[in-house]
């Protein structure tokens, strides 16, 4: 049975529709990715999956005592807030401290343990929160543009130990990214997103399909094209009526 | 007996505040919750009138109003204004109609001041009580709920996640701040009750490395204070309220030049 799914899924901010008529599902040792340009509503489309975000139509199910692991787009700790990594790793539930010493190892910052949240570098943040959400020992992994702030081999390297921790752990990955070259190599299916799903299919499937292409305007080898989004009017985001 | 004593008394009140101030202002430190602070305990004033003119407990009047006011913001949130206009408006407003309703009490001899700055030298045997039930309460939902409120502090998203509702733990605070705001009243009064809440949270800050330190310092310091404060104010005949707070604040500055002494030495070691 899927682990997550959504029916007719749609979102509505004051006058405008965020998405619409998302029906969707993942199944337990998937990789997903969703891509699509900003404002397509794939962070939304997250929240609304996780249950932090109701949606004005259809509904989401999840299956019973789902464990989300759950890495945000950003998480900024208040300079108030004094907050060791081992102390914020705790948070999780799993205080196991060898299996916090190993992960920390795994995704290579075993020497920040005592360091202070807000003295680590961008990359480093962005381990120590998989690192939290790993240690949820989750059913699913939910990522919300993860590599941000990585150079290319972090980049390689952290979906390397994603794609580890998904066959140790058996769980599914749902990833939003813009990445999109690197990341779909691994993802079993991709779903392209804006406002509702243009396409979906396997990572070649998608990237030949003319709705994607059109998307992030592959089609044409003028640069320009990808500004003026002479193709959007496929799939505009539609105002309320 | 112990309790016979005045200062005793006194003494003893101004710790059951500190040790649930100083974690409690954590909470309202990381959130950013000082405005919020003040509004709850502003409405404490209308509370107080409110207890006068259907001859309630202090405590009762207080906690009701102190409740409606905090949870009424709670639910405005989100309209077209931004929180600190929100709170600067229902504050005050709060502040003024209750000094207004208190003007109308013409049968009841009531001191005000005390209210607005604390009366901790008159706090009688009952009074202690009820303000150690009320500061403990606070103490034990907080442990409870510590890491529930420190993930939804962190992020709501990923507090939601876990399992968790952050509109509910959102709700612990708001309770836990009005249950504090009941029981100080009478201490450190209604203008200067987000004092003890923040002043020694940010002091304990420079010397913390985990939330749960700083949530000790800060109870630690509230206590310090309130016995400083107190033994001032028995010294030079200065209010009580104020002189706790005054003693506070010296904590902080005096915490937050070591740490900036610190910092220059680490650099200049760097160097």
């Amino acid at each position: 049975m899927s682990l997550m799914r959504s029916h007719e899924v749609g979102v509505r901010y004051g006058g405008s529709r965020i998405l619409r008529d998302i029906n969707f599902s993942i199944d337990r040792g998937e990789i997903v990715t969703i891509v699509g340009p900003n404002g397509s509503g794939k962070s939304t489309f997250l929240r609304v999956l996780i249950g932090a975000q109701t949606p004005s139509e259809g509904r989401v199910e999840r299956a019973p005592a789902l464990r989300i692991g759950y890495v945000p787009q950003r998480l900024s700790i208040d300079y108030t807030m004094p907050m060791t990594v081992a102390r914020f790793l705790a948070l999780s539930g799993n205080s196991d401290r060898t299996q916090t010493a190993v992960l920390l190892q795994r995704v290579g910052i075993a020497d920040r343990a005592n360091r202070q949240m807000i003295d680590l570098s961008g990359g480093e943040f962005q381990r120590v929160l998989l690192a939290q959400a790993l240690l949820r020992e989750p059913d699913i992994l939910v990522l919300d543009e993860p590599t941000q702030g990585l150079d290319p081999p972090a980049v390689a390297a952290f979906y390397r130990l994603i794609e580890e921790c998904r066959q140790e752990l058996e769980c599914a990955v749902l990833l939003v990214s813009h990445d999109l070259h690197v990341v779909m190599g691994q993802s079993d299916r991709v779903v392209c997103l804006n406002g509702h799903v243009c396409c979906e299919g396997t990572p070649t499937a998608v990237s030949a399909a003319p709705a994607y292409r059109a998307l992030f305007g592959l089609d044409t080898e003028d640069a320009l094209a990808l500004y003026r989004h002479h193709h959007d009017h496929l799939h505009p985001i539609e105002s309320n009526p | 007996m112990m309790l016979d004593n005045f200062l005793v008394r006194s003494a003893l009140a101004g710790i059951a505040i500190a040790l649930a101030a100083g974690p409690l202002g954590c909470f309202v430190v990381w959130r950013r919750m000082a405005y919020f602070g003040d509004a709850t305990a502003h409405a404490a004033i209308l509370g107080v009138a409110l207890s006068f003119a259907f001859s309630l407990s202090v405590f009762a009047g207080v906690l009701v109003a102190a409740l409606v006011m905090a949870t009424t913001v709670s639910r405005l949130y989100g309209g077209i204004y931004a929180m600190d206009t929100l709170l600067g408006v229902t504050a005050h407003a709060a502040l003024a109609i209750g000094l207004v309703a208190v003007s109308f009490l013409s049968g009841v001899r009531m001191d005000l001041m005390a209210y607005l700055f604390g009366d901790i030298l008159a706090v009688n045997t009952t009074d202690l009580a009820v303000i150690w039930l009320g500061a403990m309460a606070v103490v034990l939902i907080l442990g409870v709920r510590w890491s529930a409120l420190l993930i939804a502090t962190l992020n709501s998203d990923v507090a939601t996640a876990g399992g968790l509702d952050p509109r509910r733990e959102q709700l612990v605070l708001t309770l836990a701040l009005a249950v504090l705001v009941a029981v100080a009243i009478k201490v450190v009064g209604a203008l200067l009750i987000t004092a003890m809440l923040i002043i020694p949270a940010a002091a304990a800050r420079p010397f913390s490395r985990t939330p749960e330190t700083m949530a000790a310092v800060a109870a630690i310091i509230g206590t310090l204070s309130v016995l400083g404060g107190l033994a001032a104010s028995v010294e030079w005949d200065t209010p009580t309220g104020p002189s706790i707070v005054a003693f506070a604040t010296i904590v902080f500055l005096v915490s937050n030049i070591v740490m900036w002494m610190n910092r220059r030495r680490r650099l200049s070691h760097l160097r």
